[in-house]
């Protein structure tokens, strides 16, 4: 349906550099994460795509047109909200119907398409409801209804289940993945949880900063996070200082051969990929504590300088508290300057 | 704990209230109303030897109440009409933009309320005599309208502030225009605490006397002013009270609106609760 690009977008307000010098093309029907912590320009970047902000720099163009400074009423973009925004003098149907009636559609039509859109988003004959009597996940399902009824080019997400509870949250997200596959909606999905961008995201975009520190499909975002930024923000992840001396990482004791120049370096490496075998003597570490979650066991550890690190094993029996190991990491990357210096092959696997 | 408190103590705090209450407000109203329904009443009795309708007949059949009638109603409807039309957009930029002076401006409607009223007023009729306002309706719709500028601003200000912004934009998003949003979303949500402002100001407008006395008169003669001049110069106190007691009636009808407002919730929402 349509293209969004994004050239060299700068959003500065008075002292903050909210957004800084940000590019980003998303493909027809594609659906992107921007991921990152809060403050990192997720919402102020989305804003400007949606005309709420204006760029202090850069171009936005949809399908080519330039809408950098369109006003939103003009632009064939959809705007979901974390706080859904809905209006509450209005019963549902209004709030769906309002964006259609200003369009000067038949009222034949209008009802047509309410009623269309309510059932897509699994809330058919909710149209008397008052917004008020809905719990926060119709709420936020009414919103998405009143974006997809207009039938834009673009779709805005604002972490829109960032109030809800886990469980419906993820029901949601599926939904919305269910919508966008079927309408083929290219769709922007603002979120601070990176188990939703996994879930959801065809790319993710991870933000930092107001600039993008990685731009990548979910599962190379997972497993060669381009920075110790993303490594740590992406799933679980140890990340150890230390140093790179003939190939070898050294870290009070733990050693990993890699190849690499000398140097400081950060060695990364994912709970689920440190392997642990018991040690003869006072081994590399200690096992700090052993958490049995039933389908595997998290095992704490102790390096001798007290930094904690996490292994994730099959069986919690095999562990004790204050036994002396080995580590083993099977995938690791080591990163210097916020650049990857090294990844084990490991990795791809 | 505060349970046994109330059992122990008598509230004299409380039983004080009640009775200046009574005293300065229900007393009064009371007898009042009982002198308007009396057609005998003579000292030292202390209930009316004889109750009728004798001085509403009277005082309904006077051209000069009906006049007057007449008068406030359409002074305080233009007052509040016009009122509304420029304090509304004024409130709105007030509460959403940014300009050069805009606290200054603010608060420069309390100086209108700030310093003593009546002096105030002279001064302005110094200058609307020169402008041959004096003793016109206009006149007076003027003096009445700057009396209702400060809540007609500052209450709407409060009520625009506190609508979402985000459904503002919602609305923006799906095509309208800025002043649809403004007429379609921010006045509806605003609703509920505006109408208490405008209720204000026609209540506010109506019972007004001094501006209307020292600009309207004598050829602008509002029901509170005639009844004010029917207790000056009538021995017969029953004209003014007939004619208070007809001037309760916006009050009641104002009380009665404002009730289904708060009962329906919609007040507290207004005021962002
Ligand atoms: N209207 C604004 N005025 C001033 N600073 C703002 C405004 N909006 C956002 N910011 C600042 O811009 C930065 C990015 O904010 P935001 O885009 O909301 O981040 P995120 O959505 O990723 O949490 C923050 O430092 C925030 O304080
Ligand atoms: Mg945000």
């Amino acid at each position: 349906m349509a293209m969004l690009d994004i050239q060299g977008v700068t959003k500065k307000f008075s002292t903050t550099m909210a957004v800084d010098d940000f590019s980003l093309t998303v493909a027809d029907g594609e659906l992107v994460c921007l991921l990152g912590p809060s403050g990192s320009g997720k919402s102020t970047l989305l804003r400007m795509i949606g005309g709420f902000e204006t760029p202090s720099g850069g171009l936005i163009t949809i399908d080519g047109d330039d809408v950098t400074r369109v006003p939103p009423e003009r632009r064939p973009t959809g705007m979901v909200f974390q706080s859904h925004a809905l209006w509450t003098h209005m019963n549902v149907f209004n709030n769906l119907a309002f964006g259609l009636k200003l369009r000067h559609l038949p009222k034949a039509e209008i009802r047509q398409k309410v009623e269309a859109v309510l059932e897509l988003v699994g809330l058919s004959g909710y149209g008397s409801r008052a917004t008020t009597q809905l719990s926060g996940g119709q709420q936020q399902r009414v919103a998405l209804a009143r974006s997809l009824v207009l039938e834009p080019k673009i779709l805005l997400l604002d972490e829109p289940f960032a109030s809800l509870d886990q469980h419906l949250r993820e029901r949601l997200r599926e939904e919305v993945r269910d919508i966008q596959q079927r309408l083929k909606i290219t769709t922007l999905f603002v979120t601070h949880g990176q188990d939703e961008a996994l879930a959801l995201a065809d790319r993710i975009v991870v933000m930092r900063d107001g600039h993008t520190e990685q731009a990548d499909r979910p599962d190379v975002v997972y497993r060669e996070p381009a920075s110790p930024f993303v490594a740590g923000f992406i799933g679980s992840m140890n990340l150890v200082d230390g140093t790179i001396a003939n190939n070898v990482f050294t870290h009070t004791g733990f050693t990993v051969p890699l190849t690499a120049a000398d140097g400081q370096a950060t060695l990364a490496v994912r709970p689920e990929a440190l392997h642990i075998v018991p040690a003869s003597g006072v081994g590399m570490a200690k096992i700090h504590r052993v958490t049995d979650y039933g389908t595997h066991a998290i095992v704490d550890i102790d390096l001798p300088d007290g930094v904690r690190l996490k292994a994730m094993v099959g069986e919690a029996r095999a562990w004790t508290a204050g036994q002396a190991i080995n580590l083993k990491p099977r995938a690791f990357a080591a990163y210097r300057d916020n650049v990857a210096i090294f990844r084990s092959l490991d990795n791809h696997g | 704990m505060a349970r046994a408190l109330i059992e122990k103590r008598t509230d004299w705090t409380g039983i004080g209230f009640a009775a200046v209450l009574t005293i300065v407000i229900i007393f009064p109203l009371l007898v009042v109303g009982t002198w308007a329904f009396t057609n005998v009443w003579r000292y030292p009795s202390v209930i009316p030897q004889e109750f009728g309708l004798k001085f509403w007949q009277q005082t309904l059949a006077r051209a000069d109440v009906w006049s007057s009638i007449t008068t406030s109603l359409s002074l305080s409807v233009t007052v509040t009409l016009l009122s509304c039309v420029i304090c509304l957009p004024a409130a709105y930029a007030f509460a959403r933009m940014e300009f050069p002076a805009r606290n200054l401006l603010f608060f420069s409607f309390l100086a209108g309320h700030a310093f003593p009223k009546f002096g105030l007023l002279v001064a302005i009729a110094g200058i609307f005599l020169q402008l041959n306002l004096i003793a016109t309706f206009w006149g007076v719709v003027l003096i009445q309208l700057v009396g209702t500028l400060l809540f007609m601003i500052w209450i709407p200000v409060a009520a625009f502030q506190s609508v979402d912004r985000r459904m503002e934009e919602a609305a923006r998003d799906v095509g309208a225009k800025p002043f649809r949003v403004f007429w379609s979303i921010t006045l509806p949500q605003a609703g509920p605490t505006i109408a208490a402002a405008v209720l204000l100001s026609f209540v506010g407008t109506f019972y007004e006397t001094e501006g209307a006395w020292l600009i309207g008169a004598p050829q602008i003669r509002t029901l509170p002013v005639l009844m004010i001049s029917f207790i000056n110069n009538q021995p017969v106190i029953q004209y003014g009270a007939v004619l208070s007691v007809i001037l309760w009636v916006p009050s009641f009808a104002a009380l009665l609106f404002a009730r289904r407002i708060i009962s329906s919730g919609s007040f507290a929402r207004g005021f962002g609760g």
